[in-house]
């Protein structure tokens, strides 16, 4: 903790609201008593400790682990491990890049934290600088550092070590070939680390430079369910995709809870009267009216063109986990034609992409061409399937309303909406772009209710407010 | 112990005097506590806050709290909650039955001093947060499984958790002469009200790393060879990164160690994980996927 110097008095207040700010910047709700516990907390553990520091300022300030992510890049900005380029431990610096990976071989094999942060810094100096240092355009670049490092190239050489020297360090001497096939996998995760390590590196130099304040807005990638569904890259759907399982099992229970609230608390009328003649015309003991227990039947309707899949994906996959709560879930894909999916998502292979794939190679959904039509496609729907929906049915449509010029066929929609019970449209745009260019949208939100849904957050609220006990 | 430390500050319960203090003493109590969570206990500690645990079954909060009571040499007073906890099981409870018996005991008594006689504590049954309010001795209540009670429970703690006061009509306001150490335990099956999580510090308890991990089986399973158990530890780390539905947590790995022990393995070959894969993971398709990760063939 070399920032606070003599006047830490004055400067550790201003950095803490500094922090908090930017932490409720990505969506983290601090209020000002968490903020006074977290100086609270600097107070009683002191400043000696930096990973305590850490865990105590999230135990104040963090009300869910999901935040954790955001809040430990954010802490390494305002509460960094030096300023500069650190203290070097080691005599000397590695001269070259040859150099410096065999170094990181070694500190990987071994599972040294304290030299795999310190080769971070060090790889961040020596390759990841563009740009003059004088002017304002400088900086550091994790990207380019990686680049130029390739530590994902030392897999091979790491493993063929251990294997060489018999004892390697990281636990090599070994009881037979059967934990070295774990070997690789642990060293690729180290090396999934390290990576993370030099981006945060990479982070604090430019803040240095740029204001701490503005780089904690832009860098810090947003937690999982913050992702947006139609921007998200492969690395981001599978974090989602992780998240799936756990938010599956909340919205149970919360439907779950929500089905029980409603089955109490309706008094039958008739019955508590007949009760009340036994005690002299008095209704001593209500009674309830009780429940049948008939779970609603879901009819997923889901557009599978390439700019949403991501989306329809993730939503069928959820759907899906959560098909106990449901007395039946029916799934239906469509790019231009509707077909039935249902038999192909099974909860075992929860993988999105693989799960895209196969739609696309075993279902009928694309007719001529490959670019989606919302008006044939309902209308086929309507046509052919329309058996599946009846007054028990909540049918969710998924998709952005993107018709590429096509008829909307909004009487196809009405037809469908007619039969069920509810219809709602799940739109991964936000209501700024809903009809612009062709999107058809507030020409089916006139017949349907239309919720924009960007995010995991917003889709688990929209599932459990929207879907009937 | 209150005098111990820099700064005790008026609502602490002094347990402990420092964040190594508590690492020291949980370990002699057989707890062996990471960063994070010494930390946190510390700071509940002596900031005199609830301590509101989460994470994943089987990875000690429990124990953390049972812990926390064997070193402080403090009482345990348990509240466990289920569906459908009410006042009535959380806090107090009038014995009817016992008051009807004193009505018809003393006939001849004028109703004033009738009622005030059976408004006192002796008819009145504590419940777990009342106990543990009312108590001299240092106190440690944990609340477990607190996302298995109704959201009516949440607002019932709300007001003993930041006051640790209890209003009885009858009796008044009862007020902690000895601040209890409060852990509350949850499975996050629910979102707990963010009323109750801001009177809590919070410490999400997740499995721990292969190290610490290493040094609870041995605590726990002191027969198991150390390379033995490296290599356990080992394959845990690659199962949990599976993508399981349940993956193994620690209450797992001690389980299967002992397994080991009693199956007199001495190395972890193939076909001993294959038998005994049953022990960590409790779901078919999980099986077969780890068996499939793990290339046993």
């Amino acid at each position: 903790m070399s920032t606070q110097g003599a006047p830490a008095s004055t400067v550790l207040p201003e950095r803490l609201t500094a922090f908090v700010r930017a932490l409720r910047g990505h969506g983290i709700r601090v209020g000002p008593a968490e903020t006074v516990d977290a100086a609270a907390v600097l107070e009683v553990l002191g400043l000696a400790d930096r990973e305590r520091i850490r865990e105590g300022l999230a135990a104040a300030l963090l009300r869910a682990d999901r935040q954790r992510a955001v809040f430990d890049a954010t802490f390494d900005l305002y509460f960094p491990l030096g300023m500069g380029e650190l203290a070097a431990t080691r005599a000397a610096p590695a001269a070259d890049v040859t150099e410096l990976r065999d170094r990181l071989a070694e500190a990987l094999a071994a599972n040294d934290a304290t030299a795999l942060t310190q080769l971070a810094g060090e790889a961040v100096d020596m390759l990841g600088a563009y740009g003059s240092a004088g002017s304002g355009t400088g900086g550091w670049s994790a990207h380019q550092t990686l680049d130029r490092l390739r530590p994902q190239t030392l897999l091979a050489r790491i493993l063929a070590a251990g294997r060489g020297g018999g004892t390697g360090g990281g636990g090599g001497a070994g009881p037979g070939d059967f934990t070295e096939r774990l070997e690789a996998d642990e060293i690729r995760r180290r090396i999934e680390d390290y990576r993370g390590r030099v981006g945060g590196e990479a982070r604090r130099r430019v803040a240095e430079r740029r204001g701490t304040d503005e780089i904690a807005r832009r860098a810090i990638a947003p937690s999982a369910d913050q992702i947006d569904f139609l921007v998200a890259n492969r690395e981001q759907l599978a974090e989602l995709r992780r998240t799936l399982q756990p938010l599956a099992r909340k919205l149970a229970t919360r439907l779950a809870a929500r089905r029980r609230r409603a089955a109490r608390g309706q008094i039958d009328i008739r019955r508590t009267l007949r009760r009340s003649l036994s005690t002299g015309g008095v209704p001593l003991r209500p009674a309830y009216r009780r429940h049948r227990p008939a779970r609603p039947e879901i009819v997923l309707l889901c557009d599978v063109s390439g700019s949403v899949a991501g989306f329809a994906n993730f939503t069928m996959l959820l759907v899906q986990a959560m098909r106990d709560q449901f007395s039946r879930v029916r799934v239906y894909a469509f790019v231009n034609r509707v077909d039935e999916v249902t038999h192909l998502i099974t909860t075992g292979a929860a993988d999105p992409a693989a799960l895209g794939q196969r739609i696309a190679t075993e279902a009928a959904v694309s007719g001529w061409h490959g670019s989606s039509d919302y008006g044939s496609a309902l209308g086929e729907f309507a046509e052919c399937h329309l058996d599946a929906v009846g007054p028990r049915t909540s049918v969710l449509v998924l998709g952005d309303a993107r018709t590429n010029g096509f008829d909307p066929n909004v009487p196809a929609l009405r037809r469908i909406a007619a039969r069920a019970r509810r219809v709602h449209w799940l739109n991964p745009e936000g209501p700024a772009y809903w009809s612009t260019g062709d999107s058809a949208a507030h020409d089916y939100a006139e017949v349907v209710d239309m919720h924009a849904c960007r995010n995991a957050r917003r889709l688990g609220e929209l599932v459990t407010r929207l879907l009937p006990v | 112990m209150a005098e111990q430390g820099d700064r005790p500050r008026g609502d602490a319960t002094g347990f402990f005097s420092s964040v190594d203090d508590v690492l020291e003493r949980l370990a002699e109590a057989g707890y062996l506590a990471s960063t994070a969570v010494a930390t946190t206990v510390f700071l509940a500690d002596r900031l005199g806050k609830p301590l509101l645990v989460e994470g994943p079954a089987g990875v000690g909060k429990t124990e953390l709290a049972k812990a926390v009571a064997r070193v402080g040499g403090a009482r345990l007073v348990r509240l466990q909650c289920y569906e459908g906890i009410d006042e009535s099981r959380a806090l107090y409870e009038w014995n009817h039955a016992k008051q009807l018996l004193r009505i018809t005991a003393g006939r001849d008594e004028t109703w004033d001093e009738t009622r005030t006689d059976i408004f006192s504590d002796e008819f009145l049954l504590t419940r777990p947060l009342l106990t543990a309010i009312r108590g001299d001795e240092p106190t440690v209540l944990l609340i477990d499984e607190t996302d298995k009670a109704d959201v009516e429970v949440e607002g019932l703690l709300l007001e003993v958790l930041s006051d640790f006061q209890v209003t009885v009509p009858e009796l008044g306001t009862i007020t902690a002469t000895q601040r209890p150490f409060t852990v509350l335990t949850s499975n996050a099956t629910r979102e707990l009200s963010e009323a109750l999580r801001r009177r809590c510090l919070f410490l999400h308890l997740d499995f721990p790393d292969a190290e610490l991990e290493q040094r609870i089986v041995r605590l726990k399973v002191p027969g198991l060879d150390a390379v033995l158990a490296d290599s356990l530890v080992r394959v845990i780390g690659a199962l949990r990164a599976m993508d399981l539905r349940k993956a193994p947590s620690v209450a797992e790995t001690i389980d299967w160690a002992r397994t080991l022990l009693a199956l007199g393995a001495d190395t972890l070959d193939e076909s001993v994980v294959r038998t005994s894969l049953g022990v960590v993971l409790k779901h078919q398709d999980d099986i077969a996927k780890a068996a499939q990760g793990l290339t046993l063939v």
